[in-house]
């Protein structure tokens, strides 16, 4: 058997072809993979009836496949993050929820505070080991999991010398809820509604990418006009959140003007949702096979209106950010993350390309109608705050063109609203990836013989990306923190689940 | 400064006169469902088989029933049902004050009432409350915060969200209640001085929402701390959290 298998974003294989390598080829050959320029999109293990399997998706941007491979592993498994750190998280992850034993892990220790699959234990979030660092002056902060903000909870200690963070330690699990455990015991209209909360403030993001691997293993095909909606609200998805996180770095700095107007306009571009779906997070638009609401003329042009207006009022809110000397100069140089380091531990989405990595899922893995009509790649030169706040301006600005273009090429014929009872392949896996407002997020879903969901596993951008803001803190100021946690606003539940 | 002044006009004055005025909603907006008058066909339970979250079940006369507590808004309800029984409005009140006043099934509807007396004189003017997102996905909690922009200008009511229990007159609550955050929520709530008041937004938070009977969630807030004030959706619209929150305060 080759020891590989390409598939293309949102296909699907019989698991009998997925390669299963020995364990010592399968770390090696992974390795190889992504010292070649490949990226681990996701590595998880499948429990089995006589021995548990590995799986490796590494998605080649230069190629636009995603590569599959899996090994048989036993209750060991040599760690690969000493030598590759894009590992780092997944390894921890799978030693959690299935009991391995990472040999040679630098840094064992739970990623959400679960019980191991079958145990039932009381465990005590946050209980754990953290890095510690001594001698005179140096101290320890400890904040959270209830922050002082309308924010989701996390836990974050800081090794201080003075003002000066040595180190940021993240600790999450607060917000998990057992979405992938749920998957695969609910039933259809349960699991899409599954995907829409497994991060808020993804809904379309994460539906898409679900219905993706549902349309590869039904053999469902997409109609362009569906296409074209699951684009537009993606996108728009995007713009708010964009929007309301260039309006929270600028109060986070204490410039009030940009902060108040931008948090009132993002809620003008989740109304813009709302006109088509009817809620503003885009709940029920997205559905398997198609989506769940038409644009028709009208529709069409009361977007076009209301973006005119979230236009101007955007332009004036935002560029008073980069009018204002005094926000730039917090904005430069805080909270920077080199090239070198943003490849390594495998960020994606805005916090990779403000770093100058060019990884857009819509350009190397063309999903819905992106493979017709094209975003610009936003990059940034330098990995700080201010490379982050400038990708995201150049996309809200990208996203507003993208919307437009995208609206012109709708048809009159119908989107397909219907919600077929599909029949899913038996016993194969399929794999989607799709450039939610955070970055890749990477769902792969594999059947059992009776054509029913056996294991589904969500990546969400965050989960790359949590370490990131981690490194971005190093020999910055402690009171940095919130500014440079805002630059990069990633999803606590989306990494819990 | 130039700049920023003529942004200034640019922006203008953007609070809504809520609630004066009410505000406009999306015409696909799912408000506050009715049971209309009629009967089911036969044995006919579409509605109750397409919930996802089995917020339907069937009262007397074997009339579909809607638990707002557990309702997603999804409509499937209303689109499987053939006798076009079940309706989402336009409406967007829909606080309540027990889980119980949150079942519908006809058309009216028990809207919260305002806290007693001695209560009212103290946070009737003035509410200091703590956000605690306890396995809330981020939707509540972002149409929650949204409340603090100039749209809705939750200050002008006096209401505030602060940065700590011991300035706090009660507690907003979003999220199934993870098992994670089961101590952290407890501690928040002990941290209160007292009298204080308790206020669940969401589906999650009310009853589980889709999470309900996950080993890892608490299927809502009311199992673990005394709830006041129940604002069902999934989110709730921030109008009617803003709507629930003014009701119980007495401005209604």
């Amino acid at each position: 058997m080759k020891n590989t298998l390409l598939l293309k974003n949102g296909s699907s294989a019989k698991l009998e072809n997925v390669p299963v390598i020995e364990a010592e080829g399968f770390r090696k050959h992974l390795t190889v993979q992504i010292q070649k320029g490949g990226r681990l999109s996701a590595l998880f293990l499948v429990p089995g009836d006589s021995q548990a399997r590995l799986f490796a998706i590494v998605s080649h941007d230069h190629t636009s496949e995603l590569e599959v491979f899996s090994c048989l592993c036993g209750r060991k498994f040599n760690a690969l993050t000493p030598i590759l750190p894009q590992a780092h998280w997944f390894e921890r992850e799978i030693a959690e929820i299935h009991g391995i034993e990472m040999v040679g892990h630098p840094w064992m220790k739970p990623i959400r505070f679960q019980p191991k699959a079958g145990q039932n234990v009381e465990i005590i979030p946050g209980a754990t080991s953290y890095f510690e660092v001594k001698g005179e002056e140096v101290h320890e902060v400890g904040v959270g999991p209830v922050h002082a903000g309308i924010i989701e909870p996390g836990h974050f200690r800081f090794q201080c010398h003075g003002e000066k963070v040595f180190h940021l330690e993240i600790e999450l699990g607060y917000q998990h809820r057992g979405i992938e455990r749920a998957i695969p015991v609910s039933q259809p209209q349960k699991v899409i509604r599954l995907m829409e909360t497994a991060a808020g403030d993804t809904s379309i993001g994460h539906a898409t990418a679900y219905a993706m691997n549902v349309e590869a293993l039904a053999g469902l095909k997409l109609s362009q006009n569906a296409a074209i909606i699951r684009s537009v609200a993606l996108e728009l998805e995007r713009m708010a959140n964009h929007t309301g996180d260039l309006g929270a770095l600028a109060g986070d700095v204490g410039f009030l003007p940009t902060a108040a107007y931008c948090g009132r306009i993002r809620g003008d571009i989740l109304n813009t949702t709302g006109l088509i779906c009817g809620n503003r997070f885009g709940r029920g638009l997205i559905r398997t096979g198609g989506v769940g609401y038409e644009i028709d003329a009208e529709l069409k042009k009361a977007i076009l209106d209301k973006l005119a207006l979230v236009e101007a009022d955007l332009r004036s809110a935002i560029n008073l950010i980069w009018d204002t000397p005094s926000v730039v100069s917090r904005f430069e140089e805080t909270g920077l993350v080199s090239r070198e380091d943003a490849i390594a531990a495998g960020l994606v989405g805005p916090a990779a390309r403000a770093c100058g990595v060019s990884i857009d899922i819509r350009l190397s893995h063309a999903f819905a109608a992106y493979g017709r009509i094209k975003p610009e790649l936003a990059l940034g030169r330098q990995g700080d705050v201010n490379g982050r706040a400038t990708v995201r301006w150049l996309e809200i600005q990208d996203s507003l063109c993208l919307i437009r273009a995208m609206l012109e090429e709708l048809s009159a014929e119908k989107a397909g609203c219907s919600m077929p009872k599909a029949e899913l392949a038996t016993d194969s896996l399929a794999v989607s990836l799709a450039e939610g407002w955070r970055g890749e997020i990477c769902h792969v879903a594999i059947t059992d013989s009776k054509g029913n969901l056996k294991s589904y596993k969500i990546v969400d951008p965050s989960f790359h990306n949590w370490f990131g803001l981690a490194l971005a803190l190093r020999n910055q100021e402690i009171s940095d923190f919130p500014l440079c946690n805002k630059s990069f606003n990633l999803s606590y539940c989306g990494h819990d689940l | 400064m130039f700049q920023i002044l003529k942004a200034r006009l640019h922006q203008g004055y953007r609070t809504f006169p809520f609630p004066e005025k009410q505000p406009p909603m999306a015409p696909r907006y799912a408000g506050r469902p009715k049971i209309l008058p009629g009967s089911c066909k036969g044995d006919c339970a579409a509605c109750v088989g397409i919930c996802p979250t089995g917020a339907l079940s069937r009262g007397a006369g074997n009339r579909p029933v809607i638990d707002l507590g557990r309702c997603i808004f999804c409509r499937a309800c209303e689109e499987a049902c053939a006798e076009k029984l079940i309706s989402f409005t336009q409406e967007f009140s829909m606080a309540a004050n027990s889980k119980e006043a949150l079942v519908i099934a006809d058309e009216k509807f028990k809207q919260a009432e305002a806290m007693g007396n001695e209560l009212r004189r103290l946070f009737g003017r003035s509410l200091k409350l703590r956000q605690v997102s306890a396995g809330g996905c981020n939707a509540c909690e972002a149409d929650t915060n949204v409340l603090g922009t100039p749209n809705f200008d939750l200050a002008r009511f006096g209401i505030q969200f602060v940065a700590s229990p011991r300035h706090a007159d009660g507690l907003l609550i979003t999220g199934p209640v993870s098992q994670n955050m089961k101590l952290a929520m407890q501690k928040t709530y002990e941290a209160l001085p007292s009298p204080s008041i308790v206020i669940a937004v969401g589906a999650c938070a009310v009853s589980g929402g889709l999470f309900k009977g996950n080993s890892e969630v608490n299927d809502g807030a009311a199992g673990i701390v005394p709830v006041d004030l129940f604002v069902p959706g999934c989110p709730p619209h921030p109008w009617t959290i803003l709507e629930g929150i003014l009701r119980f305060m007495g401005r209604l």
